[in-house]
């Protein structure tokens, strides 16, 4: 028996997850208590770690463009009614394609280079998620346990390629010779050296613009185009969708390649834009941390370019609190992301009831007066 | 480094400027950052953590850690440690190399030290070890060990490290007996190959099951369950890195030592001292940086037969006149 | 028909109950009174508080105001079990029962009566043999619940209710899912538990039930109250202007068909559901211009897979369907392509097939049509064309509130019905497929509905209407196909048909087969 109880748009939208953020802050205050600092100070130095200075809002900004890339790329696989797990690995191997191209072309104009690149990380991010979709989409795989095994498969094809086949030789790391530096993303700070303004050096590079225009292309790909429109009506019904002669099967194989490609990006950013060079588990979580921004960002492009930053923050602004409360290490700051996480997803519902109410309550006061 | 958080910004502010002024300034700030498995791994890194936690009790110097999440950490933990004023960073492990390399470059008045990985800049030294030559002894024991001729290797992940363990091994076992057959195992291709003793203690069993009964491990806290497999079937392990005879007496044959902590203490105590030097430093068994372990609890399985063969090799390899192969790359 | 007993108090009496959803106000001081031994009616259109009167009786939602009071004496019903104790029971339109357990294990469910189950069940026998000699109620205790026909699964729920006590009966539109003749059987059972005493709330939009079974009727219209009568000093005509709040036309007006060329025909048609059971076997019949063709049937006797086969969303193990000159099931053209023929299919479960409840009335009248060169410009959809056309659809369907935007399941039943007709009559397709038009729909908007088919059939197209509503395949249709267990078991011209003759080809079919 569901009511028809309902939130106004603005207050779904942004209310209620920033009192799911509030509340995920209130609580980890708690645990920072429990372990003897002042959770004030905490708090402080996160934020402060976030974006006190041109450094750490570069940082910040950074890690976010990996989030941008990866919440996207859950996003658009759930529009399709698909649980894409495997965000990791389609970016392990996405980057694997941008790192092909620039190790391969590397002395190429960066003009020319950054297509290839950008069709490289999209071309095999897609490529790796191609199969579970098809499995999905054909055999009923479900798509949650294929893409685990994906990002585990992936995994086990970088190592070996890093150890065995593109390792630069003569060294112990597992990773690539450094790519031809015309491959290399403009970093933000070189970018706005050439208009004149001063910027920290940070790893924040072009890839960010190249996240939030992947953003802005999904928009008006899922609302403004009838394959995004076909996409939706699979994720919310699937029977309608059939109804209305769309196969539900070709969607779902053309959202987890989208999905794929999308994920792949983080390569740009954490390779061609940072590292320089392929090297061993760069995704670093990211994929799976892209699970909680698109939730968070209730899959849509603008609130996941939002909760990418909120992440990003909490990233970067984490790593300064470890770094300045010896106390705090970094699985507390797991501790905050998860907390957030869970405030902002699972306990979702928690918040909206009583919300609703305080919201309904307001409203008939409001027209009692009218 | 428990500073009143009020002034920490104003500290940070002297020391950055006292840092810049006067290179190697009076402030001794010793710094380190571990790598993914973080400092409670059993492994690598807590070995890497036991060597800054001694230099701090025995000199009273806090040295300021950090573990790294996420691969573009790596340098920018290094850059605010230098830009607070860190005399000297430690970086463990082959994978910050290229970090290490980048800051340096940046801050060429701190001093540098990698561990596991070599960056040739005027600023840093690099400390490897001879993993083979102690591999090389632990083969020998087991092959002196086994009865049925057949000794086993379990790796973490597969790369170049790894392999360089194995094929000290394989040659030390060759070495008593030509005909040993030696079964290499790698637990996984994720860095959770660390960390998963039941797999461990599955491909220990499956090496017993095929008639290994010595069996050498090289793969972090999932030597664990090789270990405890070992003793459950009633056979012999070798321990890793640090001396794991202890763990299960009468069961390990001995441990393949590496001083990581050694080598971290003394960066750090060089650095204070003012003896600390650049440049290439590869610790073996003449360095005492490897070495195989004979103590208390494995001297029941490690007959002085076995010990005296093995002694003599080791005084062969640290004289020069038995040469272990090394691994390379390609 | 009895003399009431009128020193009793009333089983049920509900006083001045209201509650609000949001901005939707449910039921507005709703009162009514349900005498003790006697069988009583609550009508009214989808959306007039039914529902809602029910489930705050039975404890599922609780009243903002109002109180209930059980044989004269207040009761707080704030949960299920509270609604049980006070001896009242409910019999849901969607049986709740465990389908692979036996009758008995399903009537015991929750009043088990200790840990070992083998005393329980013994005891849940002797008690369920004694309630089904005094009412009559022939049920194989032993079977499973799911091998039982629907009608004998409805009087495992009532047995169900009454073994737990209930001394209070409601009934959730009972007559959905039953042949006429499985109908006049409950009927006659809930006669009976009038005779012993028990009191029965019938809740249902069905005026005939009604007529046929209740002493008195309480009428709701917009969450109130707005008539309680004695059955017997009304007439349908009358129930039906007090739930709408106008004068209605209960019989369909329209004029003699006149039947033109053959449009489509299918033959041979075999269809198999999902779970691998043959549905649809070996069908065959053929539609013509300028006439409507019902299939009428109990629930679940292939109609459903019948025309998901013919609209295209299920392919047929075998079989022709031919149609503008080609066999649609040879060259397995999809939904798409069938509308692009003039194939249109107005399906019968419109929330989950028809549209999607989530998106807008704007986004769902493009719903199959999403490709159509009006909507789009190049890569982009053409939002403003989008927009006007659902404006000039909304306006020529008068539907309510006339807003684009909405999205639709803020639309009442009737509302979206017209929204989905709209989509699909105003292309003028040769052939319009439609199932259960009118399920769910108030009689306002039935009545607009069947105008608009009727105007269909007159411009010379085919319709093919399915609906489990006798009445309205009566109503509708100028010839009717009657299915039972997947085969067209009877055809009739509207002139032979009566609601007997139908009644007994959809029942009698059933039976020989089993």
């Amino acid at each position: 028996m569901s009511t028809p109880k309902q939130l106004p748009r603005w207050a779904d939208l942004i209310l209620l997850p920033l009192v799911g953020l509030a509340a995920a802050l209130l609580l980890s205050c708690g645990v920072i208590a429990l372990l003897g600092e002042s959770p004030w100070q905490a708090m402080r130095l996160m934020v402060d770690g976030a974006f006190g200075s041109q450094e750490s809002i570069g940082y910040s900004l950074f890690y976010a463009t990996n989030f941008i890339f990866t919440g996207l790329a859950v996003a658009v696989a759930f529009h399709a009614g698909l649980f894409n797990i495997g965000g990791e690995g389609q970016a392990y191997i996405g980057g694997l394609g941008a790192g092909l191209v620039c190790l391969w072309l590397g002395h190429w104009p960066f003009w020319a280079v950054l297509p290839l690149a950008v069709m490289g990380a999209a071309g095999f991010g897609a490529a790796w998620a191609f199969l579970p979709g098809l499995l999905q989409a054909k055999r009923g795989s479900h798509i949650v346990i294929t893409t685990i095994m994906f990002n585990f498969i992936a995994s086990a094809l970088m190592t070996y390629l890093l150890v065995n086949v593109l390792i630069k030789p003569g060294q112990q790391s597992p990773e690539t010779r450094e790519f031809g530096s015309n491959s290399w993303m403009p970093f933000a700070h070189e970018i706005l050296a050439r208009v004149g303004l001063d910027f920290t050096a940070t790893p924040l590079n072009l890839a960010f613009v190249l996240a939030l225009g992947a953003a802005g292309l999904v928009w008006v790909f899922i609302w403004h185009t009838r394959w995004g429109y076909a996409l939706r009506v699979v994720g919310q019904s699937p029977e309608a969708a059939v109804y209305a002669g769309i196969s539900p099967s070709r969607i779902t194989i053309m959202a987890m390649l989208l999905s794929g490609a999308l994920a792949g990006g983080l390569g740009l950013n954490e390779l061609m834009g940072s590292q320089h060079r392929i090297l061993i588990d760069f995704p670093g979580g990211a994929g799976f941390v892209g699970i909680a921004v698109a939730l968070m960002g209730r899959n849509h492009p603008v609130g996941i370019v939002f909760s990418a930053i909120l992440f990003g923050a909490l990233y970067q602004g984490g790593s300064q609190l470890t770094f300045d409360m010896p106390r705090v290490n970094r699985d507390m700051v797991v501790v905050i992301q998860g907390l957030v996480i869970l405030s902002c997803g699972a306990l979702e519902n928690m918040f909206r009831q009583p919300l609703t109410a305080l919201l309904g309550r307001r409203r008939k006061s409001g027209e009692g007066r009218s | 480094m428990i500073i009143s958080s009020r002034f920490s910004s104003w500290l940070i502010a002297v020391l950055v400027v006292t840092t810049a002024l006067a290179a190697g300034a009076k402030d001794f700030s010793p710094a380190i950052v571990y790598d993914f498995g973080g400092k409670f791994d059993r492994s690598f890194n807590q070995s890497a953590s036991e060597g800054a936690a001694r230099f701090t009790t025995e000199t009273g110097t806090a040295v300021r850690e950090f573990e790294i999440t996420n691969a573009a950490q790596r340098e920018q933990a290094m850059q605010q440690m230098a830009r607070r004023g860190a005399t000297i960073i430690v970086a463990i492990g082959f994978t910050q190399a290229s970090a290490v390399e980048k800051v340096a470059k940046q801050f060429p008045n701190v001093m540098f030290t990698i561990v596991d990985a070599v960056v040739d800049l005027p600023n840093v030294q690099s400390v490897n070890f001879r993993e083979q030559e102690s591999s090389f002894l632990c083969g020998m024991a087991a092959a002196l060990a086994s009865k049925t001729g057949k000794v086993g290797f379990i790796g973490g992940m597969d790369i170049p490290l790894i392999r360089k363990f194995a094929l000290g091994y394989v040659e030390g076992a060759k070495f008593v007996n030509p005909s040993a057959e030696v079964f290499q195992n790698m637990t996984g291709s994720t860095p959770a190959a660390w960390g998963d003793p039941t797999k461990g203690a599955e491909l220990a069993k499956s090496q017993f099951g095929r008639g290994a009964d010595v069996v050498f491990h090289a793969a972090g806290a999932t030597g664990i369950g090789v270990m405890q497999a070992a003793k459950d079937s009633g056979r012999l392990s070798i321990g890793c890195d640090s001396n794991q005879d202890y763990l299960h007496p009468g069961s390990v044959l001995t441990s393949a030592v590496k001083r990581v902590d050694v080598a971290t203490y003394k960066a750090f105590l060089d650095a204070k001292n003012g003896t600390w030097k650049p440049g290439q430093i590869v610790l073996g068994l003449a360095e005492q940086g490897v070495d195989y372990s004979y103590d208390e609890f494995n001297r029941a399985v490690l007959t002085p037969e076995m010990k005296q063969k093995i002694d003599a090799a080791k005084a062969d390899i640290i004289s020069g006149k038995l040469k272990v192969s090394e691994y390379k790359v390609q | 028909m009895v003399e009431k007993i009128t020193v009793l108090p009333p089983a049920l009496e509900l006083r001045s109950i209201s509650k609000r959803f949001g901005a939707v106000q449910a039921n507005r001081a709703v009162s009514f009174q349900v005498a003790a031994g006697s069988v009583h009616g609550l009508i009214g259109e989808n959306g007039a508080g039914k529902s809602t009167v029910m489930n705050i009786v039975y404890g599922f939602h609780r009243a903002d105001d109002g109180e209930i009071l059980v044989n004269g004496r207040p009761v707080k019903i704030s949960s299920t079990q509270d609604a049980i104790a006070a001896g009242i029971g409910m019999v849901h339109q969607h049986f709740m029962l465990v389908e692979n357990f036996t009758v008995i294990e399903n009537v015991m469910l929750g009043v088990e009566g200790g840990p070992l189950l083998a005393e329980g069940i013994a005891k849940a026998r002797e008690a369920l043999a004694k309630l089904g000699k005094d009412y009559g109620l022939d049920v194989p205790l032993d079977a499973i619940v799911g091998s039982l026909p629907v009608g004998l699964q409805q009087r495992v729920e009532i047995m169900k209710a009454l073994h737990r006590g209930a001394q209070i009966l409601i009934l959730d539109e009972p007559t959905a899912v039953l042949t006429p003749q499985e109908a006049d059987q409950l009927f006659r059972l809930l006669g009976r538990l009038r005779e012993q005493g028990k009191t029965v709330l019938l809740v249902t939009h069905k005026l005939r039930e009604i007529m046929a079974i209740t002493d008195r009727v309480t009428v709701m219209r917009q969450g109130s109250v707005v008539a309680e009568v004695e059955t017997k000093d009304t007439s349908p005509r009358e129930l039906a202007e007090k739930m709408v709040g106008r004068s209605v036309l209960l019989q369909v007006q329209k004029g003699p068909a006149r039947p033109g060329a053959e449009l489509l025909t299918v033959s041979n048609l075999e269809v198999r559901d999902a779970q691998g059971v043959m549905r649809v076997k070996r069908v065959g019949f053929k539609l013509h211009g300028g006439e409507i063709v019902g299939i009428a049937g109990v629930a679940g006797n292939g109609q459903s897979e019948l025309l998901e086969a013919l609209a295209g969303m299920r392919a047929p193990v075998g079989g022709e369907i031919r149609f503008g000159g080609r066999d649609l099931v040879a060259e397995k053209i999809d939904p798409r392509g069938r509308r692009e023929l003039g194939l249109a299919h107005v399906p019968e479960d419109r929330l989950r097939v028809g549209v999607v409840t989530s998106f807008s009335a704007q986004e769902n009248l493009i719903l199959g049509y999403q490709d159509h060169e009006n909507f789009n410009r190049g890569l982009l959809m053409n939002n403003q064309a989008i927009l006007e056309d659902c404006a000039r659809k909304m306006a020529a369907y008068d539907v309510r509130p006339p807003q684009p935007g909405l999205r639709i399941a803020a639309f009442s039943g009737g509302n979206q019905q017209k929204l989905v007709v709209a989509r699909e009559v105003d292309r003028a397709p040769t052939v319009l497929l439609v199932g259960q038009p009118t399920r769910g729909v108030d009689i306002g908007a039935i009545e607009f509905i069947h105008q608009r088919l009727i105007g269909l059939r007159d411009a010379g197209k085919a319709v093919l209407v399915v609906s489990v509503e006798l009445d309205e395949i009566l109503g509708l249709a100028d010839r009717i196909l009657v299915m039972a267990g997947g085969e067209i078991v009877g055809e009739l011209s509207r002139a032979e048909a009566t609601e007997e003759k139908i009644g007994l080809l959809m029942a009698g079919v059933r039976e020989e087969k089993t």
